[in-house]
């Protein structure tokens, strides 16, 4: 079936399956972001924003996605600027093999955008669906603080 | 001890962190190249049979399938999956497709097809006709007498004693254990068993093949080996090798699972025999049932000593399950023995046995750790009860007993990797300040002296020691070349293969750190038989020593170039002149710009290529230390292990870039505590996997995970580049040890087999009377 996904505000018209994924569907598009690690909803590295929200795509059918705006790390900055989650997760070196790492930001992102200043209980069990097999995870949580800092002061500033 | 460095020392940021932060397609999966034909691979449901015939006609004749690849149309050598230095240590017992299969998700057929969905569809429309054989599913069943013969072809090589089926078999001595043990007035020994478990990176297994301009096979692969992977998919597919290119993009981990070649010379052949690209990817349940494992292994540890505490005497026999092939077998059982044992070199009687057994179970292969990690759990559980048994403190045991710079141990000659070794005194080792610096972080005294506690939740403190080694030596080598630009920047070309450790980075820090430049000057191309030149690959620990010890010196010949063409250029002589903030600088203050320099070297006098190319060969194996601290809560009414804390105090040498090593140990400690709390393959009572998930197999999300606070101990290697070891296995090897240690200062009792999971303590618990 024929469906239109609004993908990092593009629109496209995408033939898709009937039982389709929508991870599938944004990695034949082009969004190869959007990493398949287990198909099963269990890794969090197919992450995606639906309407602002972290959905994994592996569990949701493409054609549910129509009519919502959808966001990958690659509309994920501005145009040239990183956003805060990208430059600490470089500057805290929460990047090793940087595969599970767009679902890691848009997961963190989702929780920014509703609680700006998250304790780090908060943070930890928000990203509890978000494996990563090299990290360990002490820098990936150490980078969203170090971003809700960033985000706070360039609000104030 | 360490020197002062520019940019060496420093969080540079990691030289591929923008393309991943931004979700660039540099992953082996993200290619997308026209008209590519989908493989799907067909396993084995039985654990042992014999495939009689196969039927593949209603696959063939389904739409969009292009071919299917079984035992009867593929080549037939016998090699194995192994991706190690040629000639490899472990058996050729493997063909590409067999007409035995000997484990639940062996091999049986593969599919190309128009989609995957095709492909897939196509698998359920083969017919196997198997004769089904009895299984062989523990190390017990393979070791008795009357037992199923598991590799009874007569052409594989390299198997210790098929028959018997031993894959590997190492039997060395120091002394004599025995009169050691006669000598000692307190011997312990302990057994302990560890359990099937996977790595688990986040990116499985992808390769994608094509044909290149001159009819070339192109194999792009998520690999921890490309030059092993060329030499090895041309031999099975009896190409040359120079008709083979393998290139690796990132990788989204290894871990150890992805030092085999297991997707490529299938991939490869579709390739070739169709002229079309080719893409196969294995799904998360086939990384677990059809990838590979760590060893599972029983491994017995005997120590004799005297009422000092000082040991006499140590004996370890290991036996380890390979599974269905004897990938690693015999390496990763010596360094259960090599890796563990020289840590305790007071000790003049020493011996090591193991067998590496074939079973038809999955099987094994490199994972982080690589035996140590096996051969450790013993080792630091008997240490443990010794100093119970003496009433010392366990940190003062250690201390009595490890190694120390200046020092070297027998074990370091006799037991290597699957032959001799190599005779090497550990010329920096910070394991006394690691003991002393985790020890306070932890808060040792104060947290033994409080004692468990009362009431349902116990708590407790645990160490374990550890070694691991930088490379293989006298084995492994890496090569690197750097070519200089106009603008004053620097090709760096190395075939160390940067697996998401960053290893790519850190070359980048040692080139530039010698050149002078900061590291956006240096360009770094990893991992192409092509284009880069060779390197063993990411494993053993080896690539900031061995690879990093390469571009060192090829940064050194290529600065020794630019000091002449600058010496011409000031009208002075080389010697005396500097490099640094890319520039040439004479003693008297006259400078040139590298741009300038290399401007010249191009276009003026002279002209030459400023370029070198140098290689590595480790001499030794420099030893990492690590003193490794948790606290645990026990709730004896569920048997539910908490880590609360966790402190690694490591000596890596000198860390090219901190973050990055602090990241290493990190992930190797959160790896470990998976594998010592809820990691295990469970199978049903016919050897198939139960768990071939995330969801069922538990690795740790952000919730379980205690703080893990890493300090990096202030060492400096003199034979590593700019005073580095290595960083990346050792950390692994802590979580199991030092958490059984702290289960027993919270409850007394002695967990020995892995993982310790609520029903596992909670028995254990009720049979010391405890709960």
């Amino acid at each position: 079936m024929r469906v239109q996904l609004t993908v990092n505000g593009t629109g496209h018209a995408a033939d898709v399956g009937p039982g389709e994924s929508l991870m599938d569907a944004l990695r034949a598009l082009g969004y190869k972001s959007v990493k398949n690690g287990c198909d099963h909803g269990d890794c969090g590295s197919c992450t995606v924003l639906m309407d602002g929200r972290a959905v994994n795509a592996c569990l949701v059918f493409a054609y549910r996605a129509e009519g919502t705006e959808l966001t990958t790390i690659e509309g994920f900055a501005a145009e040239g600027a990183l956003h805060a989650l990208q430059t600490a997760s470089l500057d805290t070196g929460a990047v090793q093999c940087g595969f599970c790492t767009p679902g890691i930001i848009l997961t963190a992102a989702d929780l920014l955008a509703h609680n700006p200043d998250p304790t780090d209980r908060e943070i930890a069990e928000t990203l509890a669906g978000n494996y990563c097999r090299c990290t360990g995870y002490t820098k990936p949580l150490e980078a969203i603080r170090e971003a809700v800092t960033m985000l706070r002061e360039g609000a104030d500033g | 001890m360490a020197e002062k460095f520019d940019v060496v020392g420093t969080n540079e940021r990691k030289v591929d962190g923008v393309a991943l932060v931004t979700g660039k397609p540099v992953f082996a999966g993200d290619l997308d190249l026209p008209a590519t034909l989908s493989v799907a691979l067909l396993t084995s449901p039985h654990a042992h049979a014999v495939i009689k015939g196969i039927d593949t006609s209603g696959a063939e004749d389904l739409e969009g399938v292009a071919m299917v690849l079984t035992h009867a149309n593929t080549p037939t050598t016998r090699y194995t999956t192994a991706g190690q230095g040629h000639p490899e240590p472990s058996p050729y017992d493997a063909r590409m497709f067999d007409t035995k299969v000997r484990f639940v998700g062996d091999r049986v057929a593969a599919v190309a097809a128009e989609s995957q969905a095709v492909a897939e569809e196509a698998l359920g429309l083969i017919e196997v006709d198997y004769e089904v054989l009895p299984p062989v599913l523990s190390i017990d069943d393979a070791l008795a007498p009357d037992a199923p013969v598991i590799h009874d072809e007569d052409d594989a090589t390299g198997i210790w004693d098929a028959a018997r089926n031993i894959a590997a078999a190492v039997d060395i001595a120091v002394g004599d254990v025995e009169a050691g043990f006669a000598d000692s007035e307190v011997v312990i020994e302990t057994t302990c068993e560890t359990q099937y478990a996977q790595h688990a990176p986040v990116e499985p297994h992808v390769v994608q093949s094509w044909l290149d301009d001159h009819g070339r096979l192109v194999i792009y692969s998520s690999t921890q080996v490309p030059f092993h992977a060329r030499r090895i998919v041309a031999r099975v597919l009896d190409l040359p090798v120079n008709r083979v290119r393998v290139v690796k993009p990132r990788v989204g981990g290894g871990f150890g699972v992805k030092q085999e070649i297991l997707l490529e010379e299938i991939c490869g052949l579709v390739t070739l025999r169709t002229g079309r690209p080719a893409s196969f990817t294995y799904s998360r349940e086939q990384e677990f049932v059809s990838s590979r494992t760590r060893h599972p292994m029983r491994v017995r540890v005997k120590l004799g000593a005297g009422d000092d505490g000082v040991l006499k005497a140590i004996e370890m026999e290991a036996l380890s399950n390979t599974g269905a092939y004897g990938t690693h077998s015999l390496t990763v059982l010596s360094n259960t023995g090599s890796k563990t044992l020289p840590l305790y070199n007071k000790a003049p009687h020493v011996r090591f046995v193991g067998k590496a057994v074939y079973t038809n179970m999955p099987v094994g292969g490199a994972y982080r750790g690589y035996g140590a990690t096996q051969g450790y759990f013993p080792l630091e559980t008997a240490m443990d009860r010794l100093a119970d048994e003496l009433g010392l403190d366990p940190i003062e045991l250690r201390r009595r007993n490890h190694i120390r710079e200046g020092e070297g141990s027998p074990i370091f000659e006799e037991l290597g990797e699957g032959r001799k070794g190599v005779e090497q005194t550990v010329k920096s080792c910070a394991l006394a300040e690691c003991l002393t610096l985790g020890a306070e972080r932890i808060d040792w005294e104060a947290k033994r002296a409080a004692g468990p506690g009362e009431g349902p939740k116990r708590r407790g403190v645990g160490l374990s020691i550890h070694m691991q080694g930088s490379g293989i030596p006298l084995i492994d080598m890496a090569a690197a070349t750097i070519k200089m630009n106009e603008d004053g920047s620097f090709n760096l070309l190395i075939g160390a293969t940067d697996i998401g450790t960053g290893s790519d980075t850190i070359l980048g820090q040692i080139a530039a750190e010698v050149l002078g430049v900061p590291l956006d000057k240096i360009i770094v191309y990893s991992s192409d038989t092509d284009m880069t030149p060779f390197d063993v690959g990411a494993y053993a620990s080896s690539t900031t020593y061995v690879s990093g010890t390469a571009v060192e010196r090829a940064a050194v010949e290529v600065k020794e170039q630019i000091l002449g063409v600058a010496a011409t250029m000031l009208r002075t002589e080389a010697e005396g002149l500097e490099v640094g903030d890319e520039r040439v600088t004479a003693p008297d203050g006259e400078s040139v710009t590298l741009a300038a320099v290399c401007d010249r070297a191009m276009y003026g006098a002279d002209q030459f290529q400023i370029g070198a190319t140098a290689s590595a060969v480790p001499e030794e194996s420099p030893p990492p230390f690590l003193a490794s601290f948790a606290e645990v809560e026990v709730d004896i009414e569920t048997g539910l292990v908490t880590v609360l804390d966790y402190v690694a105090a490591v000596d890596c040498g000198t860390p090219i870039n901190p973050k990055m090593a602090e990241g290493q140990m990190e992930g190797a400690v959160a790896n470990g505590i998976g594998y010592a709390l809820t990691e295990v393959m469970e199978f049903t009572p016919t050897g198939r996997v139960r768990n071939p998930d995330l969801a069922r197999y538990k690795i740790p999300g952000t919730v379980d995970m205690p703080p893990i606070r890493v300090i990096l101990v202030d060492s400096f290697e003199p034979t590593g580049p700019m005073g580095a070891k290595s960083i990346a296995e050792i950390g692994i090897n802590g979580p199991i040890p030092t958490i059984a240690n702290a289960i027993s200062n919270a409850v007394g009792v002695r967990l020995t087999e892995t993982p310790f999971t609520p029903e596992k303590v909670w028995r254990a618990l009720r049979d010391a009377g405890v709960s």
